[in-house]
């Protein structure tokens, strides 16, 4: 699914974090484009 | 979103076109991943970022949807996400995140 | 030799006329509409009175006429169900109205940013003159004030920001550099009222601990603000200009920051210089921030409820070498979240709750009270921010379930039992798990508690220097020596 895609990745401090959800999509084969984490408070 | 992302997210998605890029959210709150989802599809909807007006067509999912789980090494999501998949319902996010794709297509 | 925390404050300030000055409503309104334009008039429809501020539930449970375990039972929404003979005054401090809080601005004020009509002044003088924090001296400091026509020149020429009262001008602030961002209106203003709310913190902290402000060796300030010039953002330090406006004749201070988790890494610091015999009354102190009022207004008109965030708040703690009496921080059991310990929250939880508990040989199930971050769900959850503390107590409970204490079928009743319902303004750093300390204090010196452990995050990559997150935890305990 993730395999050679450019991917996005917008995380959440109190949710999945940006660098974890990346670590993942890697591990899936993502090219990640972009991460961030957001701060809802 | 914030106003930073939505510019950096909206230079990328000119930069490399809509049609080869997909996001992935981490929120857990639905109803913010929503919003999320929604920015990055339709338009921001307060009207106050940079994505406001401006439908990018992104397809968005999030981390928790089974689907994008399956794709992952096991041990590596466990890991990462495990926890957060515990005390969310994974198959109310999937079912809001289908939607909003199919929506959009 | 053990440290204690020996005493708290906790303040609150309704701050309406200023929801404009936060920084999401001062984004919004100049391309909404501008000043007095549709935007500006929607949100001052939907801003509380001071009454009902007052009468709010977690205001309440905030200056301590409350324990956070009464919202339970609290029917939502909160501000729907107002406490019947709500009082301004609380066991741990008060909820200022703004009338009086223009004159602790004003004498905050060292370098004349701050402006106010005669007419206004002479308004407010009885007011401020009354509160007993207040000497002689403080309220020569609010002078005859400036013409009105004056004020308005100031503003339209020079940048100045208007300041209202009840939706009239009373006033302005000015900025004090031509070109200097640090040093704009906006900026002071922010700053100042930090400093203000500090100081009103401080005051009832040594009030509430009987000491004099001359007893107060050294102060670490956790508040937000980057107080600083063109050279030196962020400079500081706010520390010592609270204590100056305290009168804490006999102490310096410097300012501690961390985001989000700043007073847990303040009262480590304290705790440490005590423990180390440094010195030996510290104080750790928090202004508001004027930032985050109106932060989550968006979501307040969507649902057509007030904006919720039109208070400023602040708290103090004071530190000692054991009284004997007073609840004991467990200095060999810090929790801290490595650089290399990863970003998930399995990790950052387990940095923060399961090792610094394990080095002194305890379970998680033998903490009674988790305190994390507070922030008032009712404020977050109608902008589509979540509900923070419960979150975070689930993923602890879910923690405790991955270690084996408890069944998964029990997390539940850890969130109950061993959480709390979140009531903190979304000030940031006032949240971060520290306002349960003042009934934990109070738990713990009539017996009826044995400790609580507080957790607090930072979100460090909002600054753009780091994807990473800080975290950091403290543990406090019932004081061993005491009786009964």
């Amino acid at each position: 699914m993730f395999k050679g895609k450019n991917v996005i990745v917008v995380g959440e401090r109190d949710g999945v974090p940006g660098p974890a959800i990346a670590k993942c999509l890697q591990a899936a084969g993502a090219n990640i484009l972009y991460k961030t984490t957001e701060c809802f408070v | 979103m914030d106003p930073e992302s939505q510019a950096q997210i909206k230079r990328i998605a000119d930069d490399f076109g809509s049609d080869n890029i997909m996001v992935v959210l981490g929120a857990s709150d639905i109803e913010g991943a929503e919003i999320a989802a929604e920015t990055l599809t339709v338009g921001d909807p307060s009207f106050a970022g940079p994505l406001a007006g401006v439908s990018l067509g992104l397809p968005v999912y999030h981390i928790l949807e089974p689907e994008v789980k399956e794709s992952v090494p096991e041990e590596i999501y466990e890991q990462e996400v495990g926890i957060v998949s515990m005390i969310v319902d994974t198959e109310e996010v999937s079912r809001a995140f289908r939607k909003i794709r199919e929506t959009n297509k | 030799m053990a440290v204690v925390i020996r005493e708290c404050s906790y303040i609150l300030v309704h701050v309406p006329d200023f929801v404009r000055y936060g920084s999401k409503p001062a984004r919004d309104i100049p391309i909404n509409g501008g000043p007095g334009g549709a935007l500006e008039r929607r949100i001052y429809e939907h801003v509380r009175s001071y009454d009902e501020a007052v009468a709010y539930p977690p205001n309440q449970v905030y200056i301590g006429n409350m324990h956070p375990d009464d919202l339970h039972t609290t029917p939502q929404p909160w501000f729907e169900h107002p406490v019947a003979g709500a009082k301004r005054h609380g066991k741990f401090g008060e909820i200022l109205p703004e009338e009086e809080w223009y004159g602790w601005l004003k004498i905050a004020d060292d370098f004349n940013l701050v402006w106010l009509t005669p007419a206004f002044i002479a308004q407010i003088r009885d007011v401020v003159s009354g509160h007993p924090f207040l000497e002689e001296e403080d309220i020569g400091k609010l002078g005859n004030g400036v013409a009105i026509n004056k004020i308005r020149d100031k503003i339209e020429r020079d940048d100045a920001l208007p300041l209202y009262y009840d939706g009239s001008l009373v006033g302005s602030i000015r900025r004090d550099h031509e070109v200097d961002d640090t040093l704009k209106a906006q900026v002071l203003m922010e700053n100042l009222m930090a400093k203000a709310s500090g100081a009103l913190a401080m005051h009832h902290l040594f009030n509430r601990a009987g000491i004099e402000p001359q007893q107060v060796d050294f102060i670490l300030s956790c508040s937000e603000e980057a107080v600083g010039d063109r050279y030196n953002r962020g400079g500081g330090s706010l520390s010592k200009a609270i204590g100056e406006m305290c009168r804490c004749v006999n102490a310096t201070g410097h300012d501690i920051k961390a985001f989000c988790a700043a007073p847990i890494h303040a009262i480590m610091d304290a705790a440490s210089l005590v423990q180390a015999g440094v010195f030996e009354r510290v104080v750790v102190v928090g202004g508001g921030c004027l930032a985050k009022i109106g932060m989550k207004y968006v979501g307040h008109l969507k649902h057509d409820m007030p904006v919720l965030e039109d208070v400023l708040a602040g708290f103090a703690f004071l530190l000692t070498p054991d009284d004997g009496v007073s609840p004991i921080v467990r200095l060999d059991s810090i929790g801290k979240h490595d650089v290399g310990a990863g970003s998930s929250q399995q990790e950052i939880m387990t940095s923060l709750i399961v090792k610094p508990l394990e080095r002194i040989g305890v379970k998680m199930m033998a903490i009674d009270k988790y305190a994390t971050e507070l922030h008032n769900p009712e404020v977050t959850l109608p902008a589509g921010s979540g509900n923070t503390p419960l979150t975070n107590y689930k993923i602890m409970g879910a923690l405790a379930a991955l270690r084996g204490e408890i069944g998964r079928d029990q997390i539940d009743t850890f969130v109950r039992e061993r959480g709390m319902p979140g009531f903190s303004p979304t000030q940031g750093h006032i949240p971060a798990a520290v306002p349960f300390l003042g009934h934990a204090l109070e738990a713990m010196q009539q017996g009826r508690m044995q400790n609580t452990m507080f957790v607090a995050k930072g979100s460090l990559f909002l600054g753009r220097m780091s994807q990473l997150s800080d975290g950091l935890s403290f543990l406090l305990e019932r004081n061993p020596r005491r009786n009964g």
